[in-house]
């Protein structure tokens, strides 16, 4: 295109008489185009059925769905049931995976863009993304459809591990708190009534409003990608979320002494 | 090419010269401009232009103060320079305002401005509306902007997704200043859109058939047709959003049977052809001017028109491509990216036809071409990555990433902003009195190319790195740093050079209705003629599309009065109503002037609906009478009584009057007819689409009321019987005027009686607008039906007031047959809505 430009104004006479004409714009302007068009979708329908994985059956189905602003995720736990699961997802190395994706509020969309296109959350519907990890890895994933608020915080680590270690880590939650500091942030988290809106599975913390705590201690990131899961995040999370992720569901709790909130802290850090 | 009689391609000038003493002042004198601030009473075409021209460009600047805002805010991760909060609604108004205030209203702008004098008529053809569209612009717009400074402007993007921008997720005004704000902003948009049709239709000069047309006329044609048809649909979402909003008429909302993906097929078949209604009048542009610089005709002017209009049709079947991630079906993903790629081929055409024009002449490297070679090269750039997004295994990655942003500013600013800024270049001469500088042109072009493509190219790569749309932040260490950065500093490159152009316009832009700078750049267009309020002093007899190549001594012949109609012939504002396809003269259709009951009807309507946000309904309701009140104070003085025949000149002789399908009314009406279907369509679209969403929730057939249906039918069978009779007794000039008057007030009753039978039986029925997606559909129609009604009794009443004030007879019947056009319309759409409401049901049930 910018040749020729370059060769309408300044080129050779010859070479510009025969780019001046109704057959030139025909053969450059539709002709050319036509072709490479047609050429190119065909390729991306062709692409388009292989990466739908149409012909190959999942191997495991994974529930994810957009909460404002955080993702919570179900794996089936084999026996019917599922595992609760928040802000990280966990997936076996080479393995075809279903991810269904719904929507608890606004519409949100699942992206992680090492792994695969994206797709959207859409509340009162049902999408489902097929997605394969080739390899061993941690990929950040972001919320792609703007959501409101503190949308640009909605983020989340994929961790792809060999299929063995998947099944181990699967079935592998709830050690209990260990003496001392995590044992008095365990009763502070339960006297402070955190267990209404947050799950911890083998304690009597069950709320299903915000994400499940059962595994914090092990993940990545708090807050949907917001922080480092340090103990010193966890304390400024739970005192001052609103200024860390403004407009976050989580009212800031402002009760606590220094030293309770490192009780709580090493309590969640515990949790794994 | 038919050859008219009275267009004798040879022979002596239409009028002998020299003219009469006293014939130019008495001309001067009906389009006198109001002097000192009364200025803004005008309703010509060249003072509202400036207006419209000025307004779009300080909605551009401001906008571009809010996309440099939002650079600032993602210069460095993690900055907090600007709140989330503020964020949010900084880059949901940067969208907004330069897609509905800047990019729409600067081509509309453009083609008031430009299309009268290129066309060879002294206005367009309804210069009140085209005022009154301008002010019910300028002052939402000015709100509308305004709402930022108090911190409750719409934070929910410039497309505005439900559930988000439902009341449960954005309880605050943000969302209803948008809706109706920028809702009736559109209509703004629509009623420009019908002038310009009807204008560039019926007013060219004698002898300009179709295909003698400027190339930016049949662009401003194809633009105006397709408002008509694309605006509707976004009108409707923003009704259906809104009365969600207010009533809790859950039509979006998925637990209750409405859809969200519903408001996304409404507002994308909208939103799409909004591209190409802002790029194809840009195209147009460029098609004037690159003839022009390269000293030779438009090559391939045929090859151009054909694809002009093939892009107005195909780019309203490709909406579903912004909608590749929600999920729907690999086959309509298939069609759609098809369609997608279909419509790059119009535009291979154009860009070749350009070149082909260069590559025939000479291109003389002015400010202006070398605007037109930046458009080329970053608005091919900007196809090729469309191309790429159209790919859906692609555009699962690429969609809402900066990939995108980067994409659609290539396509809007190259494609719009590049050939607007070489416009601005090319035409302040026909209508300043100082040219622009070259030497400020040339360094501000060269910074804002470099600025652009340094600003925007990064992107791409910062999407595909993974950077979604619309975050506020983000964290360092993710390959994002230096890119935002880059872009960063591109923007406000970009930014300086067009403060460069501002510089220019401060300094030389003297805009003037009698003493241009003049035909500069020796181009061949009418426009170029001289020019004054009442456009040119006589309009010239066109026989190729370069007249002024063509013949040389045009502008002297024009200047002289040689031509047709050089004064005027009833004391009015005129212009030549010329026919549809070939431009032969018609009659003469006299003008309204300067007035102030348009500029009252435009601050009440505005008032009515800003009001109305603030949930001032007491006060809104007030506004609203008196905007129709003063709306009936402007149509009362239009429509004068036949003055006999005037001479042109050349021995036509032109009739003053004109009814029917000749009359410029007829053609505004039908157009006004085409846009209320193009909103009923839409309706029908959102009732189907619902109904395969949730078709839970439509009624089993027992459910449904029977009487009262029956009871409307007939109804308005009856109105149908009375409008018969009213128009029989118009016609033929029977019966007493009281009669008459009785018909059409008779007519009127029936009308709404039977919207209020068929209301009635729904709600007798036991439905309410709050249960589901179909109850909410249903009283959605009443509303639309009610609209409509609502136009036609204010307009009966307006004929029967007319007929009772002796202001109708069989031959001054313009409000009759106006009045007619919409009461059947209104009739027809009744029934279809109540074949619909009451019919589908049945038929679904099977």
């Amino acid at each position: 295109m910018a040749g020729a430009v370059a060769i309408a104004l300044w080129g050779p006479e010859r070479w510009r008489r025969l780019l001046a004409g109704d057959r030139a714009i025909r053969l450059a302007g539709l002709g050319w185009p036509s072709v490479t068009l047609a050429v190119l979708l065909a390729w991306s329908l062709w692409l388009m059925r292989e990466s739908s994985g149409v012909d190959r059956p999942a191997t495991l189905s994974i529930e994810v769905t957009g909460e404002r602003w955080w993702w919570r995720v179900l794996y089936p736990d084999g026996r019917g049931g599922s595992i609760p699961e928040a802000n990280e997802l966990r997936l076996p190395v080479g393995a075809e995976v279903d991810l269904v994706l719904r929507s608890a509020d606004v519409i949100h969309s699942f992206w992680v863009p090492s792994l695969g296109g994206k797709l959207d959350m859409v509340p009162g519907r049902r999408n489902v993304l097929r997605i394969r990890a080739e390899r061993p890895g941690v990929y950040r994933g972001q919320c792609a459809e703007y959501c409101g608020g503190p949308h640009a915080q909605m983020a989340f680590f994929a961790i792809a591990m060999p299929e063995e270690e998947f099944r181990r880590w699967l079935l592998s939650a709830g050690a209990g708190p260990g003496p001392g500091a995590a044992e008095r942030g365990a009763a502070l988290f339960r006297a402070a009534g955190c267990g209404a809106c947050h799950a911890v599975r083998g304690t009597d913390a069950v709320g299903t409003v915000g994400p499940d705590l059962t595994r914090l201690g092990s993940r990545r990131d708090i807050a949907a990608g917001a922080l480092a899961n340090t103990p010193a995040n966890l304390r400024r999370f739970i005192t001052d979320g609103q200024s860390v992720k403004p407009g976050n569901r989580m009212p800031e709790f402002k009760i606590f002494t220094a030293a309770e909130l490192d009780d709580l802290a090493a309590y969640l850090t515990g949790l794994r | 090419m038919t050859t008219d009689p009275l267009l004798k391609p040879e022979g002596p000038l239409p009028n002998p010269v020299p003219r009469p003493p006293g014939e130019l002042e008495a001309l001067e004198k009906a389009w006198e401009v109001p002097k000192g601030w009364r200025i803004i009473s005008e309703v010509n075409n060249t003072v509202i232009g400036w207006y419209f021209i000025a307004a779009a460009f300080l909605f551009f600047l401001l906008a571009g103060v809010l996309g440099l805002l939002i650079r600032l805010q993602l210069a460095v991760p993690g900055n907090s320079f600007l709140s989330q909060e503020t964020y949010n609604q900084i880059f949901t108004m940067h969208g907004t305002v330069m897609m509905f205030l800047f990019a729409v209203p600067a081509v509309e702008a453009a083609g008031v401005l430009l299309l009268p004098s290129m066309l060879g008529a002294r206005d367009l053809p309804f210069p009140r509306l085209g005022a009154f569209a301008f002010w019910t612009y300028l002052i939402g717009g000015l709100v509308f902007f305004c709402t930022l400074f108090a911190g409750t402007a719409p934070d929910g993007g410039w497309f505005m997704y439900p559930p988000l921008t439902g009341q449960r997720f954005s309880p605050g005004i943000g969302a209803d200043w948008w809706l109706l704000g920028i809702g009736f902003i559109e209509i703004s948009a629509i009623a420009g859109a019908i002038e310009i049709i009807v204008g560039t239709l019926r007013t060219r000069a004698p002898g300009m058939t179709l295909t003698r047309m400027p190339i930016f006329a049949w662009t401003m044609l194809i633009f105006a047709f397709m408002v008509i048809f694309a605006f509707p649909a976004v009108i409707l979402a923003t009704i259906l959003l809104e009365l969600e909003r207010a009533f809790d008429w859950p039509f979006f909302i998925a637990e209750r049977g409405g859809d969200p993906l519903l408001w996304q097929h409404l507002f994308w078949f909208f939103g799409h052809p909004e591209v190409y209604i802002i790029f194809l009048p840009a195209a147009g542009m460029v098609s004037m001017i690159v003839p022009t610089m390269a000293g030779t005709p438009l090559v391939g002017y045929r090859l151009i028109v054909v694809a002009l209009v093939a892009v107005g049709f195909v780019s309203f079947g490709l909406w579903a491509h912004h909608m590749f991630t929600t999920g729907i079906p690999a086959w309509s993903q298939g069609f759609f990216s098809a369609a997608s790629m279909i419509v790059a081929l119009p535009s291979g055409i154009q860009i070749f036809s350009w070149i082909a024009t260069m590559a025939a002449g000479r291109l003389r490297l002015t400010t202006a071409s070398l605007f037109v070679i930046g458009f080329l090269l970053i608005f091919t750039l900007g196809g090729l990555t469309g191309v790429m997004v159209a790919l859906v295994p692609f555009d699962r990655q690429a969609h809402d990433s900066y990939f995108v942003v980067a994409h659609l500013h290539y396509v809007l600013f190259g494609g719009m902003v590049f050939p607007l800024l070489a416009a601005i270049y090319y035409w302040v001469p026909a209508y300043s009195r100082l040219a622009l500088s070259e030497r400020l042109g040339r360094w501000a072009f060269a910074l804002i190319f470099g600025g652009f493509n340094l600003a925007f190219l990064p992107m791409h790569l910062t999407g595909l790195l993974g950077m979604p749309r619309r975050v506020h932040t983000y964290p360092s260490g993710l390959g994002w740093d230096g890119l935002n950065l880059l872009s960063t500093i591109g923007a406000f490159v970009l930014a300086a050079g067009l403060l460069l152009i501002v510089i220019d316009l401060a300094l030389h832009l003297r805009p003037t209705n009698g003493a241009p700078a003049g035909d500069v750049w020796k181009a061949g267009t009418l426009e170029w003629l001289p020019n004054d309020n009442h456009a040119t002093r006589s309009i010239p007899r066109v026989a190729s599309r370069e007249p002024l190549w063509a013949n040389p001594n045009l502008p002297r012949e024009v200047e002289d009065g040689a031509w047709y109609l050089p004064n005027t012939a009833t004391g009015w504002r005129e212009t030549i109503v010329t026919s549809p396809l070939h431009g032969e003269p018609q009659y003469l259709m006299r003008l309204s002037g300067p007035g102030w009951a348009h500029l009252a009807a435009a601050v009440f309507t505005a008032g009515f609906f800003l009001l109305l946000t603030v949930k001032a309904v007491a006060l809104a309701l007030t506004c609203g009478v008196l905007a129709i009140a003063a709306i009936l104070v402007w149509v009362w003085e239009t429509d004068p009584p036949p003055a006999g025949q005037v001479s042109i000149g050349g021995g036509i002789l032109l009739p003053t009057y004109a009814t029917g399908r000749l009359s410029h009314s007829f053609w505004a009406m039908i157009t006004l007819i085409l846009t209320a279907a193009a909103l009923y369509l839409s309706y029908l679209f959102s009732y189907l689409y619902l109904w395969t969403a949730a078709p839970q929730v439509w009624p089993a057939p027992a459910r449904l009321p029977t009487a009262e249906p029956l009871a409307a039918a007939a109804l308005l069978a009856a109105s149908a019987a009375l409008l018969m009779l009213a128009l029989r007794l118009v016609r033929n000039a029977q019966g007493s005027r009281l009669t008459l008057i009785a018909t059409i007030i008779l007519g009127m009753i029936a009308l709404a009686g039977g919207l209020a039978s068929d209301a009635a039986g729904w709600w007798w029925a036991g439905f309410r607008p709050t249960s589901d997606g179909h109850t909410a559909l249903v009283a959605a129609n009443m509303v639309l039906q009610a609209q409509i009604v609502g136009v036609v009794l204010v307009m009966g009443g307006f004929a029967a007031a007319r007929h009772a004030a002796g202001k109708i007879d069989p031959t001054r019947r313009v409000v009759i047959d106006n009045l007619a056009l919409f009461w059947a319309y209104a009739i027809g759409q009744s029934a279809f809505g109540m074949a619909l409401t009451h019919g589908f049901p049945r038929l679904a049930a099977g």
